[in-house]
């Protein structure tokens, strides 16, 4: 305990460590994070793959399961990285365990990283997971692999940026679960998973040219199938955008350590 | 020259318009064992939150082995170990996994050794590999005793490191904190229980409504700050109090053969023995006390009386 025994400092294993933590969080409770998203994901693909899809018609040259899963896919990498910061995020502010690392010198860009990482992980897997059983019920082109993966990469870290500010700024579960009912979901939905934009009746499709889960949804379904309503550089180019505000909102929370410290 | 453990300068911390420190100052000496005491709502748990870093600094400075709190606060908290007054723990990991995450965040390897330590000592072997929630709340305090330690901090918070917990738990924490207190970690904690203040401490503060009220060794207060009381049983009943007792209180009981007398540290129970004799007074019997910390800790905070 004295000075000659003091442990050498190592300036990123704080950041290693909580990101180990986080990974193994969820997996603990696999179950709940990794499985039932999976489930959920499975049965749309059974109902639009394999019942109603084949009496469903939306884009020329592709099935309405081909067209229907990189939006499954992309549903379960957003649900699952926001769901994975906000919910171990909010519990530690909840039961007050945060202090534990309020109190250690995990700075600002590890605590941020790490959350970050450990959400877009968990989002990814997920996604990987509904990929592989979608083979079941339609096979992809994968037109532009690298995209649809830089695609998914972003997305799962907007979500993820999301999750940490929704942790922050909700004082309770039902607050915390009134992102995800009020806002990703009506959004995920409206954003074109199951129907492309430009079916729409104008009005309804420039209105949803201001939902942001549209231009994910749209540049990862161009990088998977080589078709989509807007051109992939705009779709990502928006997206980046949007992930850069959240992440600087994220931060800004973060680094004044708000509602985090008294 | 060696910068003390810990250097206080006018903190203060208002809560909505409540002040809750307000501008106190102290230093605590390298080695030392340092007790911090107060009643519910005097300040202390807010004091011990802002060196640790859980609540920001209103005003003043804090300074820990010469290192600023806020411009150096990375370096501040690896040297600092906190072990809260509530029980903060994370009920999805076991004891064992907790211990080598916590060592991680304060960027240190896991010492196996220091580790199994600290587990040896604390009695948690038993207990190592069940998950948190599964904890009985004395072995939870045990735990978070080795967290707080696991990165072998050179300065020792405990807030209220007792409090609920048995009788083999204290021994066994105090001995502790004596073997690695003797080993150069320096000790600040905060406790309910006055009596183990008054063997632990090596300098004692009393904080009342954020002030600090009193700051002295723990001696010096025991001395000067001490009273004792004098119980004199008498042969017959009186009924009224003698007159010119001199003493800082005086009371007779029900039945009237019970004086108490309170004395000041300075006065002189031979002379006052003298004037009970010389006023006839029907002495059967004579018992005297020394007052401890906690009657002490009674009057100032009582009469929140103020001392440089």
């Amino acid at each position: 305990m004295n000075q000659h025994q003091e442990p050498q400092f190592i300036a990123w294993l704080p950041f290693f460590t909580l990101l180990q933590k986080e990974i193994r969080r969820f997996l603990r409770v696999a179950s709940q994070t990794l499985v039932t998203p999976v489930i959920t994901a499975s049965l749309y693909l059974f109902i639009f793959g394999a019942t109603l899809g084949e009496r469903i018609s939306v884009l020329e040259g592709f099935s309405y399961a081909q067209f229907v899963i990189p939006g499954l896919i992309l549903m379960g990498v957003i649900n699952n990285s926001f769901s994975n910061v906000a919910s171990s995020l909010f519990m530690s502010r909840y039961l007050g365990n945060i202090v534990d690392l309020l109190v250690t010198p995990v700075t600002p860009t590890q605590f941020i990283m790490a959350y970050t990482l450990a959400a877009m992980l968990r989002g990814l897997a997920v996604g990987l997971v509904v990929w592989l059983i979608s083979c079941l019920f339609a096979t992809l082109p994968w037109a532009h692999p690298l995209a649809a993966i830089a695609m998914a990469c972003l997305a799962s870290f907007l979500f993820a940026q999301f999750g940490i500010i929704a942790a922050i700024h909700a004082d309770n579960f039902d607050s915390l679960s009134m992102y995800t009912n009020f806002i990703i979901l009506p959004l995920i939905y409206l954003g074109g998973v199951f129907y492309p934009i430009s079916i729409l009746p104008p009005l309804w499709a420039r209105l949803s040219h201001l939902n942001p889960l549209f231009y994910l949804i749209d540049g990862f379904r161009y990088a998977l199938l080589g078709v989509g309503d807007l051109p992939f550089q705009v779709s990502f180019g928006v997206a980046s955008v949007m992930a850069l505000i959240l992440f600087c909102w994220a931060a800004s929370l973060i680094a004044r350590s708000y509602r985090l410290r008294n | 020259m060696t910068p003390p453990a810990l250097a206080i300068q006018n903190l203060s911390k208002t809560y909505d318009g409540t002040i809750a420190v307000n501008n106190i100052s102290f230093s605590i000496e390298l080695g030392e064992i340092f007790g911090l005491l107060g009643p519910n709502g005097a300040g202390k748990s807010t004091t011990i939150n802002m060196i640790a870093g859980v609540s920001r600094i209103g005003s003043g400075s804090i300074k820990i082995f010469g290192f600023d709190n806020q411009s150096d606060s990375r370096t501040t908290r690896r040297l600092v170990g906190v072990m809260h007054q509530e029980i903060v723990i994370d009920n999805f990991f076991t004891i064992d996994q907790a211990l080598r995450f916590h060592a991680g965040y304060y960027g240190v390897r896991d010492d196996a050794a220091w580790r199994q330590r600290l587990i040896d000592r604390l009695g948690l072997k038993p207990h190592l590999h069940k998950v948190m929630i599964k904890l009985s709340g004395g072995m939870k305090r045990r735990f978070m005793i080795a967290k707080a330690l696991i990165h072998k901090p050179r300065l020792l918070i405990l807030d209220e490191p007792t409090a609920g917990v048995d009788v083999e738990l204290r021994h066994t924490l105090w001995e502790f904190v004596r073997e690695i207190n003797q080993q150069g970690t320096t000790i600040l904690l905060t406790t309910h229980y006055l009596e183990e203040a008054e063997q632990m401490c090596d300098r004692i503060a009393i904080m009342n409504h954020g002030d600090v009220i009193a700051l002295e060794s723990t001696s010096t207060l025991l001395k000067e700050l001490g009273t004792r009381s004098m119980l004199v049983h008498l042969q017959a009943p009186i009924k009224e109090l003698p007159d010119n007792l001199c003493c800082q209180a005086v009371e007779l009981d029900d039945s009237g053969t019970t004086l108490r007398l309170t004395l000041s540290a300075s006065q002189s129970t031979g002379e006052l023995l003298k004037h009970l004799c010389d006023i006839n007074l029907p002495i059967a019997d004579i018992e005297t006390r020394k007052a401890g910390l906690e009657e002490i800790f009674l009057q100032m905070t009582k009469a929140g009386k103020a001392k440089p």
